[in-house]
């Protein structure tokens, strides 16, 4: 079975384009992969790859080996060190910090797979008809070779249509019996155009006996960089009264931080302006005409105001998806 | 009593660009099509389950385009909004373009939407709960005012929140459908708005417009280069499938905080935008409309933005790009009721 190194699948889902899946896919890889799991993404949105572009692997291609694709390494499993903002905010120096201190944060290993990798030039269209993209969808599922991996996330185009068929198809035969296939991530915005396109996704994974891990709340607010006054630029709360309304649990919300979109763009370091604090925790200040691109990006991350809020996600997700396969 | 979608499908929706032979395994990877030119003889179909009943099927060109054809013949203008990226508001900007035209009393406008597995034009029009009309004459177009008509596969739907699990053919057999039957009439505008991507959809709408002529497409983008990158991937369908592309719109450009008018890139234009990407391309670049948390809560609502906050930013951009996407077309005069 070509997915039999993977120990749990979840899908990312949404009725709605642009509000954010692969956005939240890379985050919660990044998430998963700072607690140590290893992670692999698949990029099923065959139209519009954008997995290559957030995380930051445009030029890289995917390699042909005997029996499949090798999929792209975005970092090896490593320890990396704690990063200064960590130990300036350690200076209590308890035991336990201490011991972080000596440790470091261990990530595990990340890597990619999307048809971005195989165009050959970026701005090329591909123009598919239904067949075709089944074919590749299938030729995904069965012709990767990933490493061993604890969580494999897939990113999926807009709506519910022949990708999105031919993925469950796939997945529904192929992991028949086994509880590889933990759910769905359902992403939304708040607005009310958007939920209703939503309900439509949740509705489809009621027809399809796939469970909803969870809905996530994309686009809640945005934080005024020179008042830091939040406003509701898409409106607020739609997605939790969705969830309510479908029975599903509520992940949480993900207001807007521009300072993501500068690291996912421009690979900037996520810098904030004095005194903001974001889960409790105080950000890393911005000092005026510095800025520091090294590093990887899930080192970048740590120090980005979403962080925090994916870590609570994908605690949640893991204690739900492992405690469900001990059973 | 209107169509409904729900299972057993009343109408025929199978019948893809034509009828398609009835064929014992489904069609594989390099299919040519089974309604294609080549179906059955091309290389592909060598040892294809499918290729006797391919090829010993009608070929020619689909008997049902001169039918669409004949339909559209008294619609003057035909515009597509397309854009390879969801979300980034191709269904708000089609409403608005709509409004725009309608404000002018002299214009009929319709707004055809052909997304299937995610309409979102008839909440937009506040006009969710309605249902399609059907007359000896075909399917009558939902009325928002008395020059602008809608239509879309919600109308159709027995439950609001139900899913369209469909795959490609039978979209295309339902865009072809609503090619035929609505009875759009006489009118001055007719705008499609389009799913994201460059699939199934496109490929159909296009080619059933072709030769009923369309005027051109509109392309919609955000300014951050995620969104381009697709954007620019549909400069390349238009291009492959000679569309002609009236112009770029930037969307979402620029937010001003309601608090202290500070203005925030919230979708930052690090690779220069859609201009950029326009001059690059060597395309029109329409305009640019900010970002208005307004513009959102007055689709939710069902509103025009338009005829809501007329002095806003946001709605002069609108009315500037809408006197640009005019201009392209070749309307002559004041196309906008209360132009300066």
């Amino acid at each position: 079975m070509p997915l039999e190194n993977i120990r749990h699948i979840v899908l990312v889902l949404s009725g709605k384009g642009g509000v954010g899946k692969s956005s939240i896919t890379t985050q919660l890889a990044l998430a998963l992969s700072l607690q140590g799991k290893s992670v692999g993404v698949l990029d099923i949105d065959l139209t519009g790859p954008s997995i290559p572009r957030f995380f930051g692997i445009e030029e890289s291609r995917v390699k042909q080996a005997p029996g499949g694709w090798i999929p792209v390494e975005v970092h090896a499993e490593q320890t990396l060190p704690l990063t200064q903002h960590a130990i300036a905010n350690a200076n209590g120096s308890t035991h336990e910090k201490e011991q972080e201190q000596g440790q470091g944060t261990h990530v595990g290993a990340l890597s990619c797979m999307s048809l971005g990798f195989i165009l050959p030039n970026r701005g090329d269209a591909v123009i598919w008809r239904g067949p075709k993209k089944t074919a590749m969808v299938r030729q995904f599922l069965t012709d990767v070779l990933w490493p061993e991996l604890d969580f494999l996330l897939v990113d999926t185009p807009p709506g519910t249509s022949d990708e999105h068929i031919s993925l469950l198809e796939t997945l529904l035969k192929t992991t028949a019996g086994t509880s590889q296939l933990a759910g769905a991530v359902v992403v939304t915005t708040p607005q009310a155009i958007a939920i209703s396109d939503v309900k439509k996704e949740l509705n489809f994974c009621a027809k399809t006996g796939v469970r909803v891990l969870g809905v996530v709340e994309n686009m809640a607010g945005f934080v005024c960089p020179n008042c830091s006054e939040c406003c509701n630029v898409f409106s607020k709360g739609g997605g939790e009264v969705m969830a309510t309304e479908f029975h599903v649990p509520f992940l949480g919300s993900v207001p807007i931080d521009p300072a993501f979109v500068m690291l996912i763009e421009e690979g900037v370091r996520p810098r904030y302006p004095k005194g903001t604090v974001a889960g409790g925790k105080a950000l890393v200040e911005r000092e005026e005409g510095v800025e520091s691109k090294e590093g990887l990006l899930v080192d970048k991350y740590r120090e980005c105001s979403l962080a925090p809020v994916f870590e609570g996600f994908v605690g949640r997700l893991v204690a739900d998806v492992e405690g469900r396969t001990r059973v | 009593m209107a169509p409904s979608l729900e299972e057993p499908v009343q109408i025929d929706l199978n019948a893809p660009l034509k009828a398609a032979p009835k064929l014992v395994a489904p069609e594989p990877e390099h299919c040519p099509g089974p309604e294609s030119e080549q179906a059955g003889v091309a290389d592909n179909c060598a040892g294809c389950p499918n290729q006797k009943i391919c090829a010993s099927a009608p070929k020619g060109p689909d008997p049902d385009i001169p039918v669409i054809t004949e339909r559209l013949a008294s619609v003057r203008h035909k515009i597509l909004v397309l854009s390879g990226k969801g979300g980034v508001g191709k269904s708000t900007f089609s409403t608005m373009l709509s409004h725009a035209f309608a404000s002018n009393p002299n214009l009929t406008v319709g707004l055809m939407d052909t997304d299937i597995c995610g309409p979102s034009i008839p909440k937009m029009m506040g006009v969710e709960e309605e249902t399609i009309h059907v007359s000896a004459e075909g399917w009558e177009p939902v009325w928002v005012s008395e020059n602008l008509g809608v239509m879309s596969v919600q109308f159709m739907l027995p439950g609001r929140d139900d899913a369209v699990i469909w795959r490609g053919a039978k979209k295309n057999g339902l865009i072809k459908k609503f090619l035929m039957e609505v009875r759009w009439g006489e009118m001055d505008m007719l705008i499609v708005d389009t799913p994201p991507g460059t699939s199934d959809e496109h490929l159909s709408v296009n080619s059933f417009l072709k030769s009923s002529g369309v005027d051109g497409a509109v392309l919609v983008s955000t300014p951050q280069e995620v969104s381009l990158l697709d954007v620019r991937k549909e400069i390349d369908f238009c291009r492959k499938a000679k569309i002609p592309i009236l112009g770029i719109v930037e969307n979402m450009s620029g937010f001003v905080c309601p608090g202290c008018k500070h203005e925030s890139q919230i979708f930052r234009a690090s690779t220069g935008g859609a201009k950029r990407l326009a001059a690059d391309e060597k395309i029109p670049f329409l305009g640019a409309v900010p970002l208005d948390p307004r513009i959102g809560m007055a689709c939710d609502f069902g509103e025009s933005f338009l005829d809501a906050y007329p002095e806003s930013p946001a709605c002069k951009a609108i009315r500037h790009v809408v006197r640009r996407v005019a201009e392209e077309i070749g309307m002559q005069g004041d196309v906008l009721e209360g132009d300066e």
